[in-house]
């Protein structure tokens, strides 16, 4: 139970995301104030001005944290193991998109640091933002998304030339824990209902086994409610009523498009926070597509959105239990896209800067 | 007339065709409009030989030179298929090169194959073709949708090959190849040449399944250097349903593998009403074409009248545009679009109150 208890903090603060008024109850260590270090990754393409956002606002809050940067690109072969030592020493990151090359040689960064430090769980948490228009309403949907085996394993070779074949490794005990972690961040959030996603008629032994997992585990939570939908039906819903989801709990590829799906009908991957979660360590990142890093033109004329890292920060905030300024960062964000004035061009404004966006967000702090 | 034909017969003859024109065809070309064609017509269950009934309504009122061979799905499995369809039938839509397959209900139970698999296997049906248009007069949260998406149908994650290898770990293979992928390329660009449309997305996750999905994406390159009028691009799959959710109209024609195939299409599906609305079309070797309607066969509803024949109907659109008949399909197609935009007649399903005979004749009014 003691990952699960080290899990608590994370989870609990994250219910105090959607009600403002929050009934303080726990006590403060002492040093409890002490700034805590963060990992911090720029990433490629759009990640150092997204991050640099963050850094900005973080200093202007007087935020007790501070950054300890480190240059990882989407090219290399591998994280560099000192990059890895500090995330595991101070047990928190924040990480810009690693771009990874397409059909190379090279595997996905992103991937590799997840399964090195196993973060079993990637948390998109999607939700209209009031202010800005979309054309769904009513959405508040948490994907839960297995994030070390499924078809990510990497495993593949050539039979013969012009015969490919890839792994898809689904084992109980991912697939167990995952499933707790749902389970369990529902109950601790009030969440009414967990789904499974899955294609278990095709792929019988395989989602089979995972659906086994779910519903194993949903038996030890009869307070809340349990449902499967096979992964095409899913994406149907999900653009015409998106209303009867809740939290979703899904293998690793179906996560990545369920969770794309869900992130673009409420409002585009450039807003959802998102994070991946393991037993002792946590990463926070851009939401949905971790791996798209935009393209130069962006870059170069520094209209990125920070929007998305800037939610992500204010987990990050609650993870590290500061959640007053958790509340102030997310509260500024948010009048911010209610205004509506500074909006770069994925939500539909003008010809928005990031750093226009990063001092609306700093004005916008009380 | 004449000129007609021959420019009917010089299209065939000089459209890059992976499957070369055959005599069928070209007889085709020159027959008359008077010399029927033959189609195998499977009704299928529950609501399926209503909204058959209902095509043929149709198809005779707009004089489509089609002749119906009707073949039932039988209660008996056929030792030489290993399912309850036929050999037969099978040799007749084999014979005919097209079809027109209703929901069928499978049967549950060991012994057998499953229907679709059957078909697939037997009539080696590799694409699958998806037009979806935004029906004017439906209203969606969607508008303007107007994509086509193509499917690989018979490899990929759908092999079916899994195993386990000890307690609590299982394994499942996804395989491409090389002849299946650039098939499906070679299809995709040549719909979208016939069919006038001008950008071809191949769909993947190739920054993840660097092998597999690297080696679809390099057929389509390859097929995309001999069409080089079509703009060609590539999309990872979840941007792609990023953008489809938000902007479907920066789509054109996709094509993908098998898993990512299914989602998609069914997403698209979703944009614009529903499997209910959606046509659906069965490509195989030898240009044998196998339109369905992939909706369920609603046993609920089954006899009373009450089915609403949009998705099969749409999906014998796409047949006769296969077939070449593109005034008639226009023909179809508009009535069809007509009458549910005007909305006077619109079955159940659609928030209206007529039956499908009403709904049929309403369409064969506006013919």
């Amino acid at each position: 139970m003691t990952p699960l208890r080290r899990l608590r903090p994370l989870l609990k603060d994250l219910v105090t995301q959607k009600t403002q008024i929050r009934h303080v109850t726990y006590m403060p260590r002492p040093g409890d104030g002490a700034p805590r270090a963060v990992t911090l990754i720029p990433g490629d393409g759009i990640g150092p001005l997204v991050t640099n956002a963050v850094e900005q606002v973080m200093q202007v809050m007087h935020a007790p944290v501070y950054f300890e940067k480190y240059e990882v690109h989407g090219d290399m072969k591998r994280v560099p193991e000192e990059v890895i030592d500090s995330i595991r020493k101070n047990k928190v990151c924040l990480k810009g998109g690693l771009k990874t090359p397409v059909g190379g040689g090279v595997s996905s960064l992103n991937v590799q640091l997840r399964k090195e430090l196993d973060l079993y769980a990637s948390l998109v948490h999607c939700c209209n933002l009031p202010g800005l228009p979309t054309r769904h309403e009513n959405v508040d949907i948490v994907v839960i998304r297995e994030n070390t085996e499924g078809e990510y394993s990497g495993l593949e070779h050539e039979v013969v030339p012009g015969v490919v074949e890839s792994l898809k490794v689904i084992t109980k005990f991912c697939s167990e824990r995952v499933a707790k972690y749902a389970f369990e961040y529902a109950y601790l959030n009030n969440r009414k209902k967990v789904t499974a996603v899955h294609k278990a008629n095709i792929m019988k032994l395989a989602d089979g086994l995972f659906l086994e997992s779910c519903r194993e585990v949903a038996t030890k939570y009869p307070s809340i409610k349990y449902n499967e939908i096979i992964v095409d039906n899913c994406c149907m819903q999900l653009v015409s009523k998106p209303e009867q989801f809740d939290v979703m709990v899904t293998p690793n590829l179906y996560g990545n498009l369920v969770a794309n799906t869900a992130a673009g009908i409420a409002g585009g991957t450039g807003v959802m926070p998102g994070g991946n979660v393991g037993a002792d360590t946590a990463v926070f990142e851009q939401g949905a597509s971790a791996g798209n890093v935009g393209n130069e033109k962006i870059v170069e004329q520094n209209k990125a959105n920070p929007i998305a890292l800037l939610l992500s920060s204010a987990m990050l905030l609650r993870h590290l239990q500061f959640p007053s300024f958790a509340d102030r960062l997310e509260t500024s964000v948010k009048r911010v896209i209610f205004e509506g004035k500074y909006r770069t061009k994925d939500l539909g404004g003008g010809d928005c800067t990031t750093q226009e966006i990063v001092n609306a967000v700093i004005a916008n702090l009380d | 007339m004449a000129t007609q034909l021959l420019r009917r017969t010089t299209k065939i003859l000089s459209s890059a065709n992976p499957n070369p024109p055959s005599p069928l065809t070209v007889a085709r070309a020159f027959s008359a409009a008077s010399t029927p064609i033959r189609a195998t017509l499977f009704p299928g269950d529950g609501i399926g030989p209503e909204i058959a009934e209902s095509i043929k309504t149709i198809f005779r009122a707009a004089e489509v030179p089609i002749e119906w061979e009707e073949h039932y799905v039988g209660d008996q499995v056929d030792p030489r298929t290993q399912s309850f369809l036929t050999w037969e039938s099978l040799e007749s839509v084999r014979r005919n090169k097209v079809g027109l397959k209703g929901p069928m209900a499978t049967p549950i139970g060991k012994g057998h194959r499953s229907l679709n698999l059957t078909l697939r296997k037997e009539l080696n049906l590799y694409a699958n073709v998806r037009p979806c248009y935004s029906l004017p007069g439906y209203k969606t949260r969607y508008d303007d949708v107007n994509l086509i998406t193509i499917r690989e149908n018979t490899e990929g994650e759908y092999s079916g090959l899994e195993h386990q290898v000890v307690r609590g770990v299982v394994e499942s293979l996804k395989i491409i190849t090389r002849q299946a992928s650039l098939r499906v390329a070679e299809y995709a660009f040549h719909y979208a040449k016939t069919h006038g449309r001008e950008r071809v997305s191949a769909i993947h996750k190739a920054n993840i399944m660097q092998k597999t999905d690297g080696l679809f994406l390099k057929c389509c390159r390859e097929v995309a250097e001999k069409y080089p009028e079509i703009t060609y691009e590539e999309v990872v799959i979840d941007n792609c349903c990023m953008m489809l959710v938000k902007n479907p109209t920066l789509f054109d024609v996709l094509v993908m593998p098998n898993l990512y195939g299914d989602i998609i299409s069914d997403l698209c599906a979703g944009l614009i009403g529903g499997l209910g609305l959606t046509p659906s079309c069965n490509i195989g070797e030898g240009g044998i074409a196998l339109a369905e309607a992939v909706h369920g066969s609603a046993p609920d509803i089954a006899g009373k009248n009450l089915a609403n024949p949009t998705a099969l109907l749409l999906s014998a659109v796409t047949m006769l545009r296969h077939l070449e008949l593109h005034d008639k399909a226009d023909r179809i197609q508009d009535a069809i679009l007509n009458t549910i935009a005007e909305g006077k007649y619109r079955t159940a399903d659609l928030g209206g109150t007529s039956t499908t005979t009403d709904f049929t004749k309403a369409i064969c009014d506006h013919l």
